[in-house]
């Protein structure tokens, strides 16, 4: 989920860059130098996944995985996505430095929210789990669409409509990211469990 | 499928000190940002390709780039002329068509256009290794830059291993459609994906702690300033300044 460059206004980019700031050195804190490789290779890894397009009727939507990215790394969301940013905008120009603080609180904030309110009950009973990892998936995407439409809101009060087409496209996206964070959290569950942070 | 198109070159813009370009695009991008008269941001635009044509980078690329990020703003193009209150340029029946909104638009595209061909010369045009190493020379922390860099080289090895995992499942018959089925399948890639990326990393991390890894990413390249890296940053922020000027006379 990005928004393009050109589009928000100052205090939006600046605000969206101290508080990309503010998490990722509150991101950094937490990392330390032995689970450095662990956060750099998995972020690696989300950033292939995200370049998956999975079918949606006609057309495709590609994976945003902010909610696994939330139940794996915590507070390490805030760095793996602003490298992960970083790197779309080099390889592809999808974003880019202006947008960079703004676009990784888009995506990084609702990771760390859907991690504190959704991890706890990833580890208790198979219902339980199945319930939450879906809603994390749910509400990641749900909670970035907002934060989109409310940097849109803040720049212009004509983008009302704009913004609540944004946050109106994406739920697709969020029932598909739903199945998909579920399926993935109980596989991981099951295949590797000491990968969720608890 | 992950590619540096613009990063090797030898024109006049890739021979100049990364850090100064990183510099110049992080000054420029931000003042052209910030502005919203059309004489700076044509200015701005006329500058941006400028600086394209001398990084020599493919212009096919480039317009194949622009295209996928204009298809973003093509939204605003839809949305803003029958949104955006104002004076009415022309009423379709029960439509109204704004000049506000056309006006907004036609800003945003030349805004992000200009942006984007920024980094397209300046910062696209190094490895990603070089803007790692620009970044821990402009005092970013340690653990940042390790993180950029760790991310960076694993990427295409992970990328790999996506690419064998996905030749399997299509060996196996699957076909992507619109069912649970299908994601399901990729929620198990993705899962595979990340145990795998997991193991790697102890192994990595294993053997890095094998020799001597103390925490401190060491940088050997070597930065060279060059006369043309002084003249290159005394255009770029004379051409800010003169942007910012623009948009200071023709404001309000």
């Amino acid at each position: 989920m990005h928004i393009s460059e050109g589009i928000l206004s100052g205090p939006v980019l600046f605000s969206g860059a101290a508080l990309a700031a503010a998490g990722t050195a509150a991101g950094l804190k937490q990392l330390d130098y032995d689970r450095i490789a662990q956060t750099g290779i998995l972020s690696a890894a989300f950033f292939v996944a995200s370049l998956i397009h999975v079918p949606l009727g006609p057309t495709s939507v590609h994976l945003i995985l902010n909610g696994v990215v939330g139940l794996l790394l915590g507070w390490g969301a805030f760095p793996a996505i602003l490298v992960a940013l970083l790197l779309q905008a080099l390889f592809f120009q999808f974003g880019g430095l202006t947008t960079l603080g703004v676009n990784t609180v888009v995506m990084a904030l609702p990771a760390v929210i859907c991690y504190y309110l959704f991890s706890p009950f990833i580890n208790k009973n198979q219902t339980i789990a199945i319930i939450s990892a879906y809603a994390c998936g749910f509400f990641c995407v749900f909670l970035s669409a907002l934060l989109v439409g409310a940097a849109l809101m803040f720049t212009e009060k004509n983008f009302f409509e704009i913004s609540t087409m944004v946050v109106a496209a994406h739920l697709p996206v969020m029932i598909i990211e739903g199945f998909i964070t579920m399926f993935c959290i109980l596989f991981l569950k099951k295949v590797k469990p000491s990968m969720i942070v608890h | 499928m992950i590619e540096e198109p613009f990063a090797s070159g030898n024109s006049i813009i890739h021979r100049i000190d990364p850090r100064f370009r990183v510099a110049a695009a992080i000054l420029y991008s931000f003042t052209v940002a910030l502005c919203y008269q059309f004489q700076p941001l044509i200015v701005a635009l006329a500058v941006a390709l400028l600086s394209v044509i001398f990084s020599g980078v493919g212009l096919k690329t480039v317009f194949k780039r622009l295209i996928v990020v204009n298809g973003f703003i093509l939204l605003f193009w839809i949305v803003l002329p029958l949104t955006y209150k104002g004076k009415i340029l022309y009423s379709l029946g029960p439509v109204d068509i704004y000049l506000a909104g056309i006006v907004f638009a036609a800003k945003i595209t030349l805004k992000s256009n200009a942006i984007l061909l920024i980094l397209i010369s300046l910062i696209a045009t190094m490895t990603f290794a070089t803007l790692g190493h620009t970044l821990s020379r402009f005092k970013m922390p340690d653990k940042l830059v390790f993180l950029l860099m760790i991310t960076y080289r694993y990427i295409f090895v992970i990328a790999q291993e996506y690419q064998k995992i996905i030749r399997s499942i299509k060996i196996r018959g699957f076909k992507p459609k619109t069912t649970l089925h299908t994601y399901k399948t990729f929620a198990y890639v993705v899962g595979m994906l990340l145990i795998k990326a997991s193991e790697r990393a102890d192994r990595v991390y294993n053997a890095m702690r094998c020799r001597g890894f103390t925490g401190k990413y060491n940088s050997l390249s070597d930065f060279q300033i060059n006369i043309q890296s002084f003249i290159f940053i005394l255009i770029m922020t004379g051409f800010t300044i003169g942007i910012i000027l623009l948009e200071i006379q023709y404001h309000g």
